[in-house]
């Protein structure tokens, strides 16, 4: 359900399938949310790249692409902070077993930044066991005004 | 079946390999290993590849994208070649910052800076 007053939370459910549509699909919307309620091209370059981290990784590694799996998202966006909440049909993960990309003996493997750019560009990231639910908080800086 | 649209502008000179994204967003998983594989290709055709790739046009890109670069890197150094990194936006630069690939790219202000420091 969206509301549409111009001081209210927007709020949104969406069950998107395993494939890239439903990704931009997310992305479209919880971007607009967050252009109708003021927030500028920093915090929506930060909305999309974590949003887009986070449904990557539920879809590849959590549904590992069952076109049969789905993806819910939930998110509200206010003046001052924006949730996002997401979760996928998979087993699960251990978020503390990935080993850290940026450290010097990893630096050339191809894969495994999802989570530190989410850490980097969110103001909180909380995983829920067993690993296939997080939730994602942003809040704005206050420079934005 | 038609081939799929060519998703970077190449140029050659004198002996380097300038390519440009066609696309401002490669985020696209789909996108991304287009992008790869025509650039994996580029590489293979050349004996020790001198690449230059321009982030001019480029204002998104995902972890995904950063994994495609890493692995064009490890195939044009197992080639005893060099890549470079250009005209990167500030935002964009970020991401390589706080993944910490700023270490692992040559990365130069401008085209003109990463020509000269082919070697």
């Amino acid at each position: 359900m969206t509301q549409r007053s111009p001081q209210a939370r927007i709020e949104h459910r969406l069950v998107l399938g395993s494939s890239r549509r439903g990704i931009q699909r997310a992305q479209r919307s919880l971007i607009s949310a967050a252009q109708q309620r003021g927030y500028d091209r920093a915090s929506c370059f930060a909305l999309r790249l974590a949003l887009e981290e986070a449904l990557t990784n539920a879809i590849l590694h959590g549904n590992r692409n069952n076109p049969r799996k789905k993806v819910t998202v939930r998110y509200r966006v206010d003046s001052g902070r924006v949730v996002i909440e997401i979760e996928d049909q998979g087993e699960g993960f251990d978020p503390q077993a990935v080993p850290d990309p940026t450290r010097p003996e990893n630096v050339e493997i191809p894969a495994g930044r999802g989570i530190v750019l989410m850490r980097a560009y969110m103001t909180e990231v909380e995983f829920t066991a067993p690993g296939n639910r997080v939730r994602l908080t942003y809040v704005r800086p206050t420079v934005q005004g | 079946m038609a081939a799929a649209e060519s998703l970077l502008r190449v140029a050659e000179e004198d002996g380097i390999t300038r390519i440009e994204f066609v696309d401002r967003n490669i985020l696209d998983e789909a996108n991304i290993q287009q992008i790869g594989e025509e650039i994996t290709r580029l590489v293979d055709e050349t004996p020790q590849p001198k690449v230059l790739i321009s982030f001019q046009n480029v204002d998104h890109l995902s972890s995904a994208a950063l994994g495609t670069l890493i692995t064009i890197n490890n195939k044009i150094r197992s080639k005893d070649g060099q890549l470079r990194l250009a005209n990167i936006d500030p935002r964009i630069y970020e991401v390589f910052v706080i993944t910490k690939l700023n270490r692992l790219f040559q990365i130069h202000d401008s085209e003109d800076q990463a020509l000269a420091s082919f070697t």
